[in-house]
């Protein structure tokens, strides 16, 4: 193999694991946190990227509408739904799986009733470099900093902050935060709404290489789901080992097959490795991290 | 001072007899059916049949196996091209009909190897089930081309599978059936895989299934392997599946990968949600209540489907987790108690009818 097609395809690899970690972060951080699995997830990365399509259209800054607005937007969504349907169904993992599968049924029918069931997109903002005789998408860069800006982020709020403080305290011993005077009503609204936002992030800063449609949540849930499974209980510490493994398993086989045969061979990895260690990776090893 | 029931007295028993009556009007309807709708409306029941054995195989696994099967219709999909594919290389109906059962079952058997056997919690496998079907899909979604055959079968990618053979009666593949005689099939094997669940749930492996679902670690300690049991209830829902999957080709003719698409998982877990969870009956009226009111819905044109869906799906989880034929029975039950209660207040309430299997095996 030519010293380039490898360095084509490790960049490749990379943004495949970046990719992987940026769609699952929000999924993992409400089920690590709340042991919610949201299945309205691929959804609220629609919305992200429909935010960002719509900004974008407005004719606001193409970094702004990518960047900035889905998160937020998406994160106000999450809090009202967290408000009107999920805070009723706490402690009922499998209700609150039925009703999560409910909304993003209905976004699906709301997208669809306003914008059609058609294709749109967003132009790429930057433009593409060499690696010896191969073009690379300068984007793929992008989605890497992307994901890191968020890991990174996200550790400093869990660990640095008042916030992240109370957050884990109460995700630990809810009854205990209470007693101390934090309400953990407000602490799991503001954690699914953090999800939302990674979410909607992902959704924003994946919209220019997607096709945005109201369906195109399932292209990504499938991975998504394989990942936080695979990544166990810490949110960041499994998130970024499974994006990783999974990420390389994925990309090299696409790499040599079709990236549907690439998401076959991740499933059958994820299956695997979920019969050695059903909890996940975090689930055995590295139990006490973040 | 008890007695051991005689067979006759068993016979009049509640459970026996709201088992009767389930068949009796089964049958009625099977045999009504063809005097009173024209081929229109035979066809769209047969359609409805096909969704209502495929609500029965998930209301088994989930009511009955509290196993949280998220992707049914990975298994509806598998029967369905297991037909096709089956009838358009041999000609003959007979053996695909087994095919369609068979394919799903052994597939649901890996799957569930891995699944129950690697003891993962009931969210994981609802995600993984999920996961399988999503990526069914995707994966069926691409054989469009002329490579992707299975002998004499394109599969046809996102098109799917057109001008399958119906059924032809066993062994004699000249002899078609018509939409009358796959109304007859359909509907047939509807009250059939009826019959067979509720003599499974009446049976040792049905009452440990049951008691698995309610305590899994005392029926371990008790000595029953939940792997196992659960695996075999698995696989069984999956047949089931694979037969609805069945029908389903033959009552259109045609297959295409949105059988194995997230709405067709979505919309089975809401029919038994709608119907009632722990109910045989539930399932198959929520079936038949919920595409009633999809192809209303649609012929109106009002509300988009998925979002109609939804926000049943929503609106059930909140408001009315049990669904509707328990809600209905327990309206009656209260009803019942309260007329007995005014007459004779002293004599304590013996089960009502209908109750017997049913309490048992609900909370």
């Amino acid at each position: 193999m030519a010293p380039d097609l490898i360095g084509l395809l490790g960049f490749n690899v990379l943004a495949g694991i970046a990719t992987l970690a940026l769609i699952t972060l929000g999924l993992g951080v409400i089920y690590g946190m709340m042991r919610i699995i949201n299945l309205a997830h691929g959804e609220f990365m629609m919305l992200g990227a429909y935010t960002a399509v719509a900004a974008s259209d407005a004719g606001l800054n193409i970094w702004v509408a990518m960047l900035v607005l889905p998160p937020l937007v998406v994160g106000l969504i999450g809090l009202v739904l967290e408000r009107t349907v999920i805070r009723f169904l706490y402690g009922r993992m499998m209700d609150t799986m039925l009703a999560t599968w409910g909304i993003s049924l209905g976004l699906i029918g709301l997208v669809t009733s306003i914008y059609g069931n058609v294709v749109r997109g967003v132009s790429t903002p930057v433009g593409s470099f060499e690696i010896g005789r191969y073009g690379a998408s300068l984007y793929s860069l992008v989605i890497v900093a992307a994901a890191c800006a968020a890991l990174a982020g996200l550790y400093l709020l869990l660990r640095l902050t008042k916030f992240g403080l109370i957050l884990r305290a109460t995700m630990q011993n809810p009854r205990m935060a209470a007693s101390l005077g934090v309400s953990p009503d407000r602490i799991y609204m503001a954690t699914f709404a953090l999800g939302a936002g990674l979410a909607g992030l992902a959704g924003g800063v994946l919209a220019p290489i997607s096709g945005i449609s109201p369906a195109m949540g399932a292209a990504y849930i499938s991975r998504a789901f394989i990942t936080v499974l695979g990544g166990g209980p810490a949110i960041l510490t499994g998130t970024g080992l499974a994006s990783t493994l999974f990420g390389f398993i994925n990309e090299l086989v696409s790499f040599k097959t079709t990236p549907v045969i690439g998401d076959v061979a991740l499933l059958v990895a994820a299956v695997l490795l979920i019969r050695v260690l059903p909890q996940g990776i975090t689930g055995r090893y590295l139990r006490r991290s973040l | 001072m008890t007695r051991p029931p005689s067979p006759l007295r068993a016979l009049v028993r509640p459970a026996s007899l709201s088992f009767l009556a389930m068949v009796a009007s089964g049958l009625v309807i099977l045999f009504g059916a063809p005097h009173v709708l024209d081929t229109f409306g035979l066809v769209q029941m047969t359609g409805f049949t096909a969704m209502a054995m495929f609500a029965l195989s998930q209301g088994f696994i989930w009511g009955y196996g509290g196993v949280m099967s998220f992707g049914q219709a990975a298994f509806l999909g598998l029967g369905g091209y297991a037909y096709a594919v089956g009838v358009l290389n041999m000609g003959d109906s007979t053996v695909p009909v087994f095919l369609a059962i068979a394919v799903p079952m052994l597939f649901a058997g890996l799957l569930g190897y891995f699944m129950f056997y690697g003891r993962i919690s009931d969210a994981y496998i609802g995600v993984i089930t999920l996961t399988v079907s999503v990526i069914l899909f995707q994966l069926v979604n691409t054989t469009s081309g002329s490579q992707y055959r299975i002998g004499e079968a394109e599969l046809g990618g996102f098109n799917g599978i057109p001008a399958i053979p119906a059924l032809n009666l066993p062994g004699d593949a000249g002899n078609q059936l018509d939409p009358e005689g796959i109304w007859y099939a359909a509907m047939g094997s509807l009250v059939v895989v009826y019959m067979f669940l509720r003599a499974i749930l009446a049976s040792r492996f049905g009452r440990v299934v049951v008691a698995i679902r309610e305590n899994e670690t005392r029926a371990q300690l008790i000595g029953y392997d939940p792997r196992l049991y659960k695996l075999l209830a698995f696989m069984i829902s999956a047949g089931i599946a694979g037969l609805a999957g069945c029908l389903f080709a033959n009552w259109g003719g045609f297959i295409s990968p949105t059988v194995f698409g997230l709405t067709m998982s979505a919309q089975v877990i809401i029919f038994v949600l709608v119907g009632g969870l722990g109910t045989l009956l539930g399932p198959i009226l929520g079936a038949v209540l919920i595409q009633w009111l999809t192809i209303e819905a649609g012929a109106q044109n009002v509300i988009d489907s998925n979002l109609g869906l939804g926000a049943i799906l929503v609106t059930f989880v909140l408001l009315i987790p049990q669904g509707l034929v328990p809600v209905a029975r327990n309206l009656v039950l209260r009803l019942g108690t309260a007329l007995s209660g005014r007459r004779m207040r002293a004599k304590p309430l013996g089960p009502a009818p209908g109750t017997a299997l049913a309490g048992e095996v609900r909370r």
